[in-house]
């Protein structure tokens, strides 16, 4: 086999999710205290033995710790940024220790709303304390500290996973070398937050909300969350990129003078919206969009995020999309000037993408090709290397209980 | 190719190099592949960083290991505050912008000094080639032809002297390069090259 064949991009393969349990409490930002929480998390590649390759990938709404492969029960659930994310992919598992995590408040296994209240044996639903940015960033150190990981070598994420790798380098500047911002903003617009609220109104006026504590009802908000889905969906897209899709494409051919589906960007968006209701929880919708709203670094610093960033170290890759509306380049230029009035590191690309906030999830050449060249960056910095020899991590495969995922997406008991 | 074959080919980086005070803050306007950067960052440990616009630049600039942002120059430098860089560098860019005027004084609102290099039009040779040959110059530091080159800008460096007289800006240093020797007798006639320092008059 020549250098070129194993250069190949390819799948990281089946995907083992594990829970971690933790047993100190942790404070959060609310004033609120989980006594015991567990964390779901899936890792690709291998821990180096100075163990300075490891880069934990940060989700936003609407995804989890399943980051890249696919499972064996369930071929067809492949990681949300596999096309990142693999051997000989832009973050090469050859090279680098990936570790993806469902944050607190998920409802992909690790502790949230649907769990059981270990002090009530009911699950928590409305009584969860509400999480933010930096109490997800809290417990994903603790995860690090368990799994042996002393620093980062990258912190990567896109939208509110980008809040995450931010708040990574001002609560832990020590931990993380180098911080992958994409489609990012420091804080949520007016207009972000009113999206927000919409989706939140839409799940809480649900008759089958009962307060948030549904689970005990037997029912699920599921036209709330449908609703919220379908909103939040069309902010991820730009105008064009729906025009170009859909067009005013109509599913019979023809006008039918009934309010049912005439459009196919109506039946794709129910489509979307019925997807999304079957397996996501509402209340971590609640949760997710909250803690949105809530990350402002530069809010406890008189609005100065110059200032909230100074504590900063790391070197910076920022990128945007020029269609992205949610996040717009002009916001990941906030966070730029920040950096540069700091004299950090930083890189800025603004990529001309059609796709809107979605980008940062798709195929794009020019994309993929600057985070695959900054990651070559990042592996001679912390000294990656090549793939470092069987077994060197195989202490980490032992963190945690294995889950076994089933077809749909659940956990065997 | 080594750093050093890359580098041989532009005269310019040693001169700017023996300016730039070592530890200084460098933006590079249309930093191309981030090349006089990385030279800057080796040779005097400036902290740097290169704007570009094209795609293919920003990623050659983050291959070679140095900062770069990604913006038009024709937008002017909005973002970055009144002197919050010693050096503001225009290398090889100056011929090529649309709005010559506007990024010189940008250049001297964002740094404490500008540095500029660009191709001397009143070099002979594109002068014999206008005069005798009737035809527009084509040379080792102008390559291109008339109809696919990106120079909107050519001037001479007497040109550029009067520019400098006119708008506040005073020339603090000047080098003219020609095939990667110093020219001191008559300039604008024998040298290909000019490399100017200049900084704000008062």
């Amino acid at each position: 086999m020549g250098p070129d064949d194993t250069n190949l991009p390819r799948s990281v393969g089946v995907a083992t999710p594990r829970r971690l349990r933790f047993a100190q409490p942790i404070g959060l930002k609310s004033g609120a205290t989980l006594d015991e929480y567990s964390l779901v998390f899936e890792t690709y590649g291998r821990l180096n033995a100075a163990r300075s390759n490891a880069v934990l990938v940060c989700h936003a709404l609407n995804a989890s710790h399943h980051v890249a492969g696919y499972y064996a029960e369930d071929p067809g659930n492949i990681g949300w940024w596999d096309n990142m994310i693999g051997p000989g992919k832009p973050l090469d598992t050859d090279r680098f220790f990936v570790v993806g995590v469902n944050n607190l408040g998920g409802c992909f296994g690790t502790t949230g709303p649907a769990s059981v209240d270990p002090r009530t044996g009911k699950p928590y639903g409305s009584s969860f304390p509400v999480v933010t940015v930096e109490d997800w960033v809290e417990a994903q150190a603790r995860l690090a500290d368990r799994l042996g990981i002393p620093c980062w070598a990258a912190v990567m994420g896109g939208s509110l996973g980008a809040m995450q790798a931010l708040a990574w380098t001002t609560s832990y500047p020590d931990r993380i070398r180098h911080a992958l911002v994409i489609a990012a903003t420091p804080r949520l617009s007016a207009q972000n937050i009113a999206f927000n609220e919409i989706a939140r109104q839409a799940i809480t006026t649900d008759p089958d909300f009962h307060g948030g504590d549904y689970y005990q009802h037997g029912v699920v908000p599921k036209r709330g969350l449908r609703l919220a889905r379908m909103l939040g969906h069309v902010t991820y897209l730009s105008d064009d990129a729906m025009m170009e899709k859909f067009g005013r494409s109509l599913r019979s051919g023809k006008l039918g003078f009934h309010f049912g589906v005439d459009f196919e960007v109506e039946s794709y968006l129910r489509h979307q919206g019925d997807k999304f209701s079957g397996y996501f929880d509402a209340n971590t919708y609640l949760l997710i969009t909250r803690a949105l709203d809530y990350f402002d670094p530069a809010a406890e610093r008189g609005g100065d995020l110059a200032a909230a960033l100074a504590p900063a170290t790391a070197k910076f890759l920022v990128v945007s999309f020029t269609s992205d509306w949610r996040f717009a380049p002009a916001r990941a230029r906030e966070i730029l000037k920040a950096l540069l009035d700091n004299r950090r590191d930083v890189t800025y690309a603004e990529i001309d993408a059609p796709h809107g906030h979605d980008a940062f999830l798709l195929e794009d050449a020019r994309y993929l090709a600057l985070v695959r060249a900054y990651f070559d960056n990042v592996a001679r910095d912390v000294g990656a290397g090549q793939a470092p020899a069987e077994g060197e991590g195989a202490r980490l495969l032992d963190e945690g209980e294995p889950l076994r995922v089933l077809a749909g997406g659940g956990f065997a008991a | 190719m080594t750093d050093h074959e890359q580098l041989s080919g532009r005269p310019e980086f040693d001169t700017i190099a023996g300016w730039v005070a070592p530890e200084a803050t460098v933006l590079d306007l249309g930093c191309g592949d981030g090349l006089l950067l990385k030279f800057l960052t080796g040779t005097r440990g400036v902290k740097g960083y290169g704007i570009e616009i094209a795609d293919d630049n920003v990623l050659a600039c983050v291959k070679n290991g140095v900062n770069v942002i990604q913006s038009d120059l024709e937008r002017g430098l909005q973002g970055f505050d009144a002197g919050s860089f010693d050096y503001v560098i225009l290398s090889q860019t100056l011929q090529a912008m649309r709005h010559t005027e506007d990024i010189v004084l940008e250049m001297l609102r964002v740094g404490r000094q500008g540095i500029v290099a660009f191709p001397n039009f009143g070099h002979w040779q594109a002068r014999w080639q206008v005069a005798v040959g009737g035809r527009m110059p084509v040379s080792e530091a102008l390559p291109y032809q008339w109809y696919d080159t990106p120079n909107l800008h050519l001037c001479t460096i007497s040109d550029f002297e009067r520019f400098c007289a006119g708008h506040s800006v005073r020339i603090l240093e000047r080098i003219v390069l020609h095939a990667g020797r110093t020219v001191s007798v008559l300039p604008n006639l024998l040298g290909s090259l000019a490399v100017f320092r200049f900084e704000k008059r008062q």
